[in-house]
């Protein structure tokens, strides 16, 4: 055996089962279950009528089959598609939150209580299908930006909920998200008004913890004109034998001159080494630079998850508009990771760049899908792209699926692609100079991803890192 | 015969070679080797291609590709052959790679430094923060009579051929090791590339530290003078001698070497 297939495994460290009393409804899926979610959140009228618009969409959809990952089928009639820690109703303080759901949010790092907050950022906490605390609000209000949960901003914001839900990511977008539009419960709203530049970090802290629930929350972010806003998504979920369903969806909306930073270290359970349990993270994200000069950007870090489907994307409508995305993506064991993203250009002299490292351990099959579509009125757009794999053992995989339609005869395109592999010789390389095989694979693979991590918020970069060297411990001796 | 050099004779080795086989893939390369190297010393390894002088180099520093099947090494009176491949560096082992292997995206002087600092570490010394890394890296590059137009790049990352065997002796200009084994420094140099690396190799010689120069070529040996010169073929030392044996190796290929060991 040779010193890089050696070595064990680092336990999840975010696998701990909160004990607590869950008010959940009957597994399965029909119109009466989505009656119920509504009324369980005392929704108004437009959203029921939405949810079943986008079930007896679902219902004639068919689950995509185009992904380079395997999976058994899913029995969509056992998942339960609302859980809730009960006594959890409206929260107006923190003293009225379940004791044991402040623990388990300091256990994972995100501490709630108003002394030993995160300093800089505001965390809206969601634990399964509910939002259980959300803070500096008031902080936050002062300027007129809204934060928090989204059954909250249906309730209280309804006209805002109304205009822009689905506004990006329609009800009938695709299977998973058709599915989330019918079912979701909760979520992070964010309204940033004109000309603010918001002050804090907005986080959202998303935690599964019931056996047999999925997760569906949804997450709507709009910047009006000027504005700037800059929030972070990070997320976990307690070990177990059997697979669960996270079909998330995120829409971004920035309007002339705003600019959304959205960042996520997602780090659901994996599974274990032979590929036993793990969450299926099918995820629809995606940004509308509806305004001029607007800029959306996102930065992934994928280190979780027995399965990951997701392809965040902007549509550059606005003339001189900006779409970003920076991506990591490790997969280890039996992880499979099919993610890239799609830049839709629209607007005049709109540009997007692409950064996607992948990096493939273990058995893991790592698979960047990307689009880049320049539209006949897109005169004068331009795309960077840049995908690079980095293979550690002989038994992974990397797979590079880059998809270009350009209609417009202005447009400037470069793509650039690499696959490296750390080799003995790398690593033999630092320890002839001193260094421990696990000190050299970190510094090879963050090397490797120094262009991504850049990107991040100060707070996340450094999680990042850290989470990167858990993520690959096993796969290198 | 003897393989020892002159000037530590008396002294406690600072490595010794006793009977050394290695082997790769099944393959055995090094069948015997004997040697005897002491501080303030450089001994020139010679030989033909495929005679195992690079696999000597890369069993000394613990390549896991390389098995040892017999024999003993002792580096300042320690196994060396129990020891990581890590923790024969920190003792003050060092190897000039003959390919030298990039690292993107991580600068040299943060490479240098976290190794440095490993090796500082491991000697009991408080570890070094970034400013005075640098200093300490800038009287570095003044000893070897370097820029420093390679330190605020990636380790190897797009180097010329020369630039990453500068690069080795920066290295080890940095950690200063007790024994430092060059591979081949010397191939793929022109004669002013070689003339600056191996200048810089000289002077970076001292009464405690020793060096040991495998090469093909003579040519380097006008710039760091060997107290032995050793020829290897087919695994083994079959003829040593003092510098002026290089210059018959020059003069008469290894040929003769081998005819005459084969008696």
């Amino acid at each position: 055996m040779t010193s890089i297939e050696a070595q064990v495994l680092q336990p999840y460290k975010y696998g701990f089962v909160t004990d607590i009393e869950s008010d959940e409804v009957p597994p399965g899926l029909n119109e009466d279950v989505i009656r119920l979610i509504s009324a369980k959140k005392g929704e108004p009228a437009f959203m029921l009528e939405w949810r079943l618009k986008a079930y007896r969409q679902w219902v004639t959809m068919r689950e995509p089959t185009w992904a380079n990952v395997k999976y058994p089928p899913i029995d969509y009639q056992s998942i339960v598609y609302y859980a809730a820690p009960k006594q959890a109703k409206p929260k107006d303080s923190l003293a009225q939150v379940d004791p044991k759901l402040l623990e388990t949010f300091e256990k994972l790092g995100i501490p709630l209580a108003e002394q030993k907050r995160l300093a800089g950022v505001a965390v809206d906490a969601v634990f399964d299908s509910v939002s259980v605390a959300t803070t500096f609000k008031e902080t936050l209000a002062q300027q007129g930006i809204i934060f928090g949960s989204f059954s909250e901003a249906v309730r209280e914001h309804p006209e805002l909920v109304e205009r822009w839900l689905g506004s990006v990511v329609p009800y009938n977008d695709n299977y998973f998200a058709a599915l989330n539009s019918a079912v979701f419960s909760d979520g992070s709203f964010a309204y940033i008004p004109k000309g603010v530049r918001c002050p804090l970090e907005l986080s959202t802290y998303f935690r599964i913890n019931a056996a047999a629930s999925g997760q569906f929350e949804r997450t709507l972010i709009i910047a009006d004109e000027g504005s700037y806003v800059s929030y972070l998504e990070g997320c976990s979920a307690p070990m177990r034998d059997a697979n669960q369903l996270h079909a998330a969806v995120v829409e971004l909306v920035a309007l002339d001159d705003a600019q959304i930073k959205y960042s996520t270290v997602q780090n659901w359970y994996p599974g274990d080494e032979q590929g036993r349990g793990g969450i299926y993270n099918f995820v629809t994200k995606r940004g509308k630079c509806a305004g001029r000069n607007a800029k959306i950007s996102w930065t992934q870090v994928e280190t979780g998850s027995a399965i990951t489907w997701k392809y965040p994307g902007c549509i550059l409508q606005g003339d001189n508009s900006v779409g970003e995305f920076y991506s990591v993506a490790v997969t280890n064991h039996r992880q499979q990771a099919d993610t890239g993203t799609k830049m839709i250009h629209l607007g005049k002299n709109t540009r997007s760049t692409i950064v996607s490292k992948g990096i493939s351990a273990g058995q893991g099959q790592n698979t960047y899908r990307g689009l880049v579509k320049i539209l006949k009125g897109a005169t004068g757009a331009r795309n960077y792209s840049q995908c690079d794999s980095m293979l550690i053992g002989e038994k992974c995989g990397a797979h590079t699926f880059p998809y270009i339609d350009v209609r417009n005869s202005t447009a400037i395109m470069e793509h650039e692609a690499s696959t490296s592999k750390i080799g003995e010789d790398q690593i033999f390389y630092c320890r002839q100079r001193g260094l421990s095989a696990e000190d050299a694979t970190s510094m090879i693979v963050n090397g490797f991803c120094k262009e991504v991590f850049r990107e991040l918020p100060m707070e996340f970069a450094v999680e990042a890192q850290r989470l990167l060297g858990i993520s690959l411990e096993g796969s290198v001796g | 015969m003897s393989a020892t050099g002159e000037k530590g004779a008396g002294a406690a080795p600072l490595l010794e070679i006793a009977g050394l086989h290695a082997s790769v893939e099944g393959r055995e390369i090094l069948r015997g080797i004997d040697l005897v190297v002491h501080a303030g010393e450089v001994h020139a390894i010679m030989g033909p291609n495929g005679s195992g002088k690079s696999t000597l180099a890369q069993v000394l520093a613990g390549h896991p590709a390389y098995s040892v099947t017999a024999g003993t090494v002792r580096f300042q009176g320690r196994d060396l052959l129990a020891m990581a491949p890590e923790e024969r560096a920190r003792e003050g082992l060092f190897l000039a790679f003959q390919y030298p292997v990039a690292i993107r995206g991580i600068t040299n002087a943060y490479f240098l430094r976290a190794a440095l600092n490993a090796v500082r570490k491991h000697r009991g010394q408080p570890e070094l923060d970034p400013l005075e890394f640098m200093d300490l890296l800038a009287a570095k590059l003044k000893a070897i009579e370097s820029d420093d137009s390679l330190t605020n790049r990636p380790v190897n990352d797009g180097f010329s051929g020369g630039e990453k065997k500068r690069n080795e002796i920066l290295q080890m200009a940095v950690l200063e090791p007790r024994l430092a084994v060059l591979d081949e420094t010397d191939s793929g140099l022109d004669i002013d590339a070689l003339r600056t690396v191996a200048g810089a190799v000289d002077r970076l010689r001292r009464p405690d530290n020793a060096t040991v120069v495998v090469t093909h070529y003579q040519r380097i040996l006008n710039y760091i003078t060997p107290d032995a010169v050793h020829v290897l073929t087919e695994g083994r030392i079959v003829l040593s001698g003092g510098k002026e044996l290089a210059l018959e190796l020059e003069a008469r290929g290894y040929d003769w070497v081998r005819a005459e060991a084969a008696l």
